[in-house]
């Protein structure tokens, strides 16, 4: 079912938190809201289930207007950061809340609980309690109460936030598959930008309260719209290089390094700019040799990071399979791929 | 205390003991005699008792002239202690978790005000309320003495069953209404089972409290047919005609024993009161 945020506006006593927001997230596609804390991710998220009143505009599961409806009537699922297990119920019960809310026979219950706890791998856990679970189980207990009252939408506030590292990989796949084979509609809210990548199907990257750009993964990582999305996509993160315009190049500092750039020309003399280069896109085969100093280099085991300082000061990371050859305090000569770098103004608007 | 004392490594417990066991040996021979003064003689001048007699307990199967049944009176003590549980409970559960989770008009004046009120020492009301009492027809009856007393004990507590709704995470409410869930049933499905703890050590307390109330009872509901064992208990003190300390000290041992056998049972709960609560 689509949902859409029509002019949504969210203050709390006079702290404006959202202003006119417009969001659509198609039937069955999963959303990320991806920003920094404060950005207003999660209120969004908590006025699409009806726990906060909108402020201003309207919200609609597909044609239906829900912003004045309560949350009991909005049938949708939620997975909290917390999971927000009833801890006094096993997990039987937990799942079958939901259900026994709505006075359904218990022998259905117990039918469907049966059903949806084979469906997120949990059946054999039905007479635990919570507190006898680990956090990957909790976190399928909470996925599978969401979904057992087959909601329109399915809502994640940052469900991965509370497990390790390996288990997050798992879950991240699972969750996926789930909302798949459900074929329902969900937003996720994370700031991890490596969740929302492989997770969701187009991502709404926010930013005090405003959604800076919304796009597919891969589009958002080639074609960021502002430094800030750039600066969020990306791991290890793009650095940037503060220069100047000079006769249709980018140059940087005194003695110039010069970038030749199809971006750049038209813009007057001496604008000031920033260049946004991914570490891939430096070290590379071919582009414009760039001269710097290894101050730093770590192994990631199939791959080397280095911190490239130039003469000028400025930090450049690389990203390069991995080689022996390198030392910190080397010096090295390498290529920069300049076609693949971003050209941002100082407000941070993309060039 | 409900967990074993630990024994630190750096310096013995055996001389605390002692000590503290030294200083508390007076009320332990208090309590002994006290029980044995229950069951024997002792002639005058005499600290050893003489010989052994159930005479102090008699008024257990005999019924003495001018004094109520003490059936009776455990009857209407074991009323009392427990509607004012029951009020107490009741009422505090539902307005604790008002005042911790609603947003409700007042609440700051609603919290200042339960708070002055568990300040303001009660009695210094009794002459306005036994007035009050006399002119709507409750005084001299269980009824009315069990609502002051309820009513009196009740900002102890709201103000405690607000702390423990407090620490239940918001997050299980707000699943809950996701879920479908009325606030309502959300509050008795959901979040009341997290403060059963808090609720056990409310009403032993509540219990306890109604157990050994004297002053309103014996202002407000003296009479023979509503009398309370304290009240019971100290109409023999009073009574200058046939002054009998053995049955005195009988009566009180057996005003005592419930009280202990709760805390026998209980104390685990009690100790609760300063701890618990739901960690989501």
């Amino acid at each position: 079912m689509r949902i859409l945020l029509d002019k949504f506006s969210k203050s709390f006593g006079s702290t404006k938190i959202i202003e006119d927001m417009d969001l659509e997230v198609g039937s069955g596609e999963m959303l990320a809201l991806l920003g920094p804390s404060g950005c207003g991710k999660s209120t969004t998220l908590f006025a699409v289930c009806g726990i906060h009143r909108p402020t201003a505009g309207r919200i609609l599961f597909g044609d239906r207007d829900v912003t004045h409806l309560p949350s009991q009537e909005r049938n949708v699922g939620v997975v909290f950061q917390s999971y927000a297990l009833y801890p006094h119920m096993t997990v039987e019960e937990n799942i079958g809340f939901p259900l026994m809310v709505k006075r359904i026979a218990s022998a259905d219950i117990k039918k469907q609980v049966a059903d949806i706890a084979a469906l997120v791998h949990i059946g054999d856990l039905l007479g635990r309690r919570p507190a006898q679970l680990s956090g990957g189980q909790q976190q399928r207990v909470a996925l599978a109460r969401a979904l057992i009252r087959r909601p329109d939408v399915l809502l994640l506030d940052e469900p991965l936030a509370n497990l390790d590292a390996k288990l997050r990989l798992e879950m991240r796949s699972e969750i996926r598959r789930l909302q798949k084979e459900t074929g329902i509609t969900a937003i996720l809210v994370t700031h991890d930008q490596v969740e929302a990548m492989s997770m969701c199907d187009r991502i709404a990257i926010m930013k005090s309260g405003e959604i800076v750009q919304i796009a597919t993964p891969s589009e958002m990582y080639k074609d960021p719209r502002t430094s800030f999305v750039a600066s969020f996509l990306g791991n290890p993160p793009i650095s940037f290089l503060k220069g100047k315009v000079q006769q249709g190049a980018f140059v940087l500092g005194e003695n110039g390094l010069r970038l030749p750039l199809a971006a750049v020309s038209g813009i007057p003399d001496g604008t000031p700019l920033s260049l946004g280069v991914r570490p891939e896109h430096f070290g590379t085969t071919a582009g414009i040799p760039v001269e710097g100093k290894v101050v730093f280099a770590e192994t990631q085991g199939r791959e080397n990071l280095y911190d490239v300082v130039l003469p000028d000061g400025s930090v450049l990371r690389s990203i390069q399979p991995v080689r022996d050859d390198v030392k910190p305090g080397d010096s090295v000569r390498w290529h920069l791929d300049s076609a693949s770098t971003f050209v941002f103004a100082e407000d941070g608007r993309r060039l | 205390m409900a967990e074993k004392p630990q024994t630190s490594a750096n310096f013995s417990s055996l001389p605390v003991i002692l000590l503290l066991g030294f200083f508390s040996l007076p009320l332990l021979v208090m309590y002994a005699y006290l029980f044995i003064d229950t069951i024997s003689d002792t002639e005058v001048g005499s600290l050893t008792p003489s010989e052994f007699t159930l005479r102090h307990w008699s008024f257990l199967w005999e019924t003495k002239t001018g004094k109520p049944n003490i059936w009776l009176v455990t009857l209407n003590t074991f009323i009392f202690a427990s509607c004012i549980t029951g009020v107490i409970l009741t009422v505090s559960s539902m307005a604790g978790y008002v005042l911790s989770r609603l947003n409700v008009p007042a609440r700051g004046f609603f919290l200042a005000g339960v708070m002055v009120l568990h300040a303001f020492p009660s009695v210094t009301l009794i002459i306005a309320i036994f007035i009050v009492l006399q002119w709507i027809g409750l005084y001299n009856s269980l009824i009315g003495v069990i609502l002051v007393k309820a009513a009196v004990e009740l900002p102890l507590g709201i103000w405690l069953m607000k702390g423990f709704y407090d620490t239940v995470p918001w997050e299980i409410e707000m699943a809950g209404t996701i879920d479908g869930a009325s606030r309502f049933t959300v509050w008795r499905r959901l979040v009341l089972p997290q403060i059963k703890p808090a609720m056990m050590a409310l009403g032993l307390f509540s219990f306890l409290t109604g157990w050994s109330e004297f002053i309103m009872p014996q202002v407000l509901a003296p009479g023979a047919k509503v009398q309370v064992l304290s009240v019971y208990l100290a109409s023999l003190i009073i009574d200058d005609n046939n002054f009998d300390f053995g049955t005195f000290k009988a009566v009180g041992v057996f005003y005592v024993v419930p009280v202990l056998i709760l805390y026998v049972f209980f104390q685990k709960h009690l100790m609760n009161i300063y701890g618990g609560g739901s960690k989501g």
